[in-house]
């Protein structure tokens, strides 16, 4: 884990001299400022904090964040990621990406990079469209989108990217509106804390190409009927009176009112983010109507780099070369006089 | 060590090549390995060609599954496997049929005949049993029922199955060709034992074919007389048996050791390269961190992740792997990283002939890249010098902060070889340009004045927090940049900086003359056979014919055109269709380059080399 801190910063000192590029009104901005204000409260120091990203408009975020960073290559920065802590666990390492490159041209090291479970920190920003390319659909794009590359609709089914992640044995998931930075923040605390790969996905609105994606959401208007943002520990309240709630009947979710047919408040799901059976988990992340929102699942594994240190040492306890030239001279040589 | 008492002296001989062939589980690759390192013991200079079929065990008995692995010792120096062979050994009926074409006639060949079934005869597309219908009267052929004596040997011996029982005949084979060339059996025994140490009884069984084989030999009427091969004059020093691969992988290890960074190997299996990762997963005692990627991509991905973390990073392939690799070079390339990318190269286009050689990757290395992409690219020519040229790649992707291609192949990468042992205090020093101060000018792009370097700001280091990524950089801050005139004079640069590394490599030297009527240009892992045949021609008269090998593929040596001039033909041969002669034209106008490619998946042999080399001094 990181050193301790010994420095005290604002969000200012992880802000870089870089003018920042994305268009006006993106929720980008309100992710990039949530990060700036999160990496303080983490306590970690500036020079042990390491942003990858791959390729699109997400992408571009290392370059606004005062430390160090790479702007790779499509898909890619799980991989360039996990090289990153592997050679250097110290580090804190940030993956940033978005629904293209963590979906499509990324999506298997995006499964492998879960299944591992090294202690990463990945920020999906899920926009439901490619951005940078002027509008097509994504992989998580609707049925039915129009878009440049789909102008009578889109026909390819999409990926819910919590669904894939739990699938692929993701220990840690969250979800968040892009329109609300407090919890988003918090959302970002958590995740580093946690030991292990931790992926938040961003419900971000593209103002160009995909504007109003996640209104029926994320609007101010309708947040707290159309979004449940669970609590490890906390029952599964939700709607602007806290009213509602979720049971589960039989193998499915149900969304009952309080008060209404005999149900009480003792009668909701307790969220436990914690239980390592991802069953619930994956029905919370299926549920769409409401939304569910927050940290839901933080199940605590062995991260990789533990199994590998841990490898190490015994290999290193029970090794007779401390030295290359003790492996060159080992087993069969022979002298020529 | 067994003893004959009823040997003659056995005649003396300068070398002998032997191939032994059989299905590719009948253990073949074993068995040479095992004549090849017992040989080395005993002081034989050595090579070997190992040449088995992409299919882990083909249907028995036919004529794409068979393995063979040639062996040629001697008491002169060597540096081919060789063309034709002095014995062949062959376990079946397809193992005959595809290697017969190899043997020099009046010469042995030694087969099991219990495997030449009516099924195995056909299986092998044989019309009549070759052993009676007269087609091998130009031999000297030893038929000998090695299923049934294995068998019977191991009639005793309990805690054996059939399967076990049949395989171990190999040892029987090999046991023959032991007393033939008065080879001891004490290393494979000693082998066997290291090998089996918890499966006693397969010690015993092996031990007793093996020891069954020798004496068999021994008494068998059929075999005149024995042979030997005294040891060959080789320098002073201890030596050891490697094969391209390991040494390649000590190469990196040593390199590791000696600039005090941490190796880290993303890797993805792929044929034939697959052999560095299984050595370097050994080495957690030396801090290696290996790590077994997703994908290619991954693999070199990761290992860009650990260099901009401050690892010596490395990642292996081969050509396939080398295509799917392109784009993330192009980064390391950009952002002016360490990383060492080796492909060993194998038959291509596609998946081509995975298990075969080849060398043509080399364009690939050079321009398989979009953009104007420029890296280092060297190549190794022998199994054991690939120790030194991973070193050298390693050393030189460290020194000048950019991407270093080493090529090898399948023919050195699996080929064995002495190697006479270096220590890392035997290496030169490695430089870095790990900056750990800050200063109020510092920039990520600030370079070194000689060789252009960019200096390695490391994570962990506080002050020098920045941000590198594949879109075009200032010249100075490092922060993206579309300005036209700064595109340029990066792009320039980038070329500029690789140019200069002709500062700091070894001219290339001509070997035997370095003046006359013919230049033999080789690069690659075809060092061997061309060395081989220019020698051969040397020692026979022809005393107007050179012979340049490459190592340094880009940028060229400085001198190139120096050693180009002073001869009145060039023949450039290469195990692809002219890629290194095209190079060469390209940078050098006014010169003709003959050219003599093979693409067989085969190294070239002497005989067709002298032979085209006469026709061209004609």
């Amino acid at each position: 884990m990181e050193t301790t801190i010994d420095k005290k910063y604002t969000f200012k000192d992880f802000s870089s001299d870089q003018e920042v590029r994305w268009c006006p009104g993106c929720d980008d901005y309100v992710i990039l400022r949530a990060m700036q204000k999160a990496l303080p409260e983490i306590g970690v120091n500036k020079e042990d904090v390491v942003f990858i990203s791959g390729i699109g408009c997400s992408s571009r975020f290392p370059y606004y964040m005062d430390t160090y960073g790479m702007h790779s290559i499509h898909g890619r920065a799980p991989a360039i990621a996990s090289g990153v802590k592997l050679a250097n666990p110290n580090l804190s390492v940030w993956v940033i990406t978005g629904d293209g490159d963590a979906m499509a041209i990324g999506g298997n090291h995006f499964i492998h990079v879960l299944r591992r479970n090294l202690d990463l920190n990945i920020i999906l920003f899920n926009n439901e469209i490619y951005g940078l390319t002027k509008g097509q659909f994504s992989p998580t794009s609707l049925v039915g989108q129009k878009t440049k590359s789909s102008p009578y609709g889109n026909t390819q089914p999409p990926f819910s990217p919590g669904e894939l992640a739990i699938g692929a044995q993701a220990r840690f998931f969250a979800r968040i509106g892009g329109n609300t930075p407090k919890e988003m923040t918090q959302l970002f605390i958590e995740s580093e804390k946690f030991k292990g790969t931790s992926l938040i996905e961003v419900l971000q609105n593209c103002p160009i190409f995909n504007d109003g994606c996640y209104s029926g959401v994320t609007d101010k208007a309708v947040r707290a009927d159309k979004q449940l943002y669970v609590e490890h520990g906390k029952p599964m309240i939700f709607g602007k009176e806290r009213n509602k709630g979720l049971v589960l009947n039989r193998l499915k979710l149900e969304v009952v009112t309080i008060g209404e047919n005999g149900v009480t408040q003792e009668d909701l799901l307790v969220h436990n983010a914690n239980e390592q059976d991802p069953t619930l988990h994956q029905m919370l992340v299926r549920l769409q109507n409401p939304t569910v929102t927050g940290i839901i699942r933080a199940y605590e594994d062995v991260t990789l780099e533990e199994r590998e240190d841990a490898l190490t040492a015994q290999v290193k306890a029970n090794s007779n070369f401390s030295k290359v030239d003790d492996l060159l001279f080992s087993g069969e040589t022979y002298k020529v006089d | 060590m067994l003893t004959s008492k009823t040997k003659q002296k056995p005649e003396i001989l300068e070398a002998v090549i032997i191939r032994f062939v059989g299905d590719s589980g009948d253990g073949m690759q074993l068995t040479g390995t095992q004549f090849s390192d017992t040989s080395a013991m005993f002081g034989n200079d050595i090579a070997t060609f190992p040449n088995y079929p992409a299919e882990i065990r083909a249907p028995q008995g036919s004529l794409y599954g068979v393995s063979g692995f040639q062996v040629h010792i001697g008491s002169v120096e060597i540096s081919t496997p060789g063309d034709t062979v002095d014995l062949l050994v062959a376990m079946n009926p397809a193992g005959l049929k595809t290697n017969l074409q190899a043997v020099k006639p009046g010469h042995t060949i030694i087969v099991d005949t219990d495997s030449f079934t009516k099924k195995n005869l056909e299986k092998a597309l044989y019309e009549s049993n070759p052993l009676e219908d007269g087609s091998l009267e130009n031999y000297r052929v030893i038929e000998v029922t090695m299923t049934s004596l294995t068998k019977e040997t191991l009639k005793d011996v309990s805690g054996l199955d059939n399967k076990s029982i049949t395989r171990s005949k190999n040892m029987f084979a090999l046991g023959m060709v032991y007393w033939m060339y008065d080879r001891s059996t004490d290393y494979t025994i000693n082998f066997f034992k290291e090998k089996f140490k918890k499966k006693p009884e397969l010690i015993e069984a092996n031990t007793k074919v093996l020891n069954a084989g020798y004496y068999f030999a021994e008494t068998l009427e059929l075999i005149p007389n024995a042979y030997t091969i005294t040891p060959a004059k080789m320098n002073p020093g201890t030596y050891r048996i490697v094969m391209g691969n390991t040494a390649t992988a000590w190469g990196f290890l040593a390199a590791a050791e000696k600039s005090g960074l941490e190796l880290f190997l993303g890797s993805y299996p792929i044929t034939p390269a697959t052999d560095i990762l299984h050595e370097l997963v050994k080495h957690k005692h030396f801090g290696v961190k290996a790590f077994q990627a997703e994908d290619e991509i991954a693999g070199i991905s990761s290992a860009i992740g650990a260099s901009f973390a401050g690892d010596l990073a490395l990642t292996t392939t081969s050509g396939p792997g080398l295509a799917l690799k392109g784009e993330a070079l192009g980064l390391a390339m950009m952002i002016e990283l360490p990383l060492v990318v080796v492909n060993v190269q194998r038959g291509g286009p596609s998946t081509g002939l995975p298990t075969k050689t080849e060398q043509s990757d080399l364009l690939q290395a050079l321009y398989g890249r979009n953009g104007e992409s420029p890296v280092i690219v060297i190549a190794a020519s022998t199994p054991a010098n690939c120790f030194d040229y991973a070193y050298e790649a390693a050393k030189l992707t460290l020194e000048h902060m950019t991407p270093v291609i080493l090529l090898t192949d399948g023919y050195i990468a699996n080929g064995s070889a002495p190697w006479k042992i270096k220590t890392v205090a035997d290496m030169p020093d490695i430089d870095n340009h790990v900056i750990n101060e800050v200063t109020d000018t510092w920039h990520p792009y600030d370079r070194d004045d000689a060789s252009l370097a960019r200096n390695w700001a490391i994570p962990g280091t506080p002050g020098l927090e920045h941000r590198v990524g594949g879109l075009e950089k200032d010249r100075v801050s490092g922060n993206v940049s579309y300005v036209p005139e700064n595109h340029e004079y990066m792009t320039n640069i980038r070329a500029e900086k690789i140019k200069r590394v002709q500062n700091y490599i070894p001219d290339i030297e001509t070997e035997f003359i370095d003046k006359g009527d013919l230049l033999v240009i080789g690069w690659g892992g075809t060092y061997g056979s061309l060395h081989s045949a220019v020698k051969e021609m040397n020692d026979t008269g022809y005393d107007n014919i050179g012979f340049a090998h490459f190592n340094y593929i880009n940028p060229l040596p400085k001198n190139t055109e120096e050693v180009l001039k002073s001869f009145k033909k060039i023949i450039v041969c290469e195990l692809n269709n002219g890629q290194f002669a095209k190079v060469l034209k390209m940078n050098f106008d006014g010169y003709e380059f003959l050219q003599f490619n093979k693409i067989q998946g085969l190294p070239f042999g002497s005989n067709e080399l002298i032979e085209k080399f006469k026709q061209f001094l004609k």
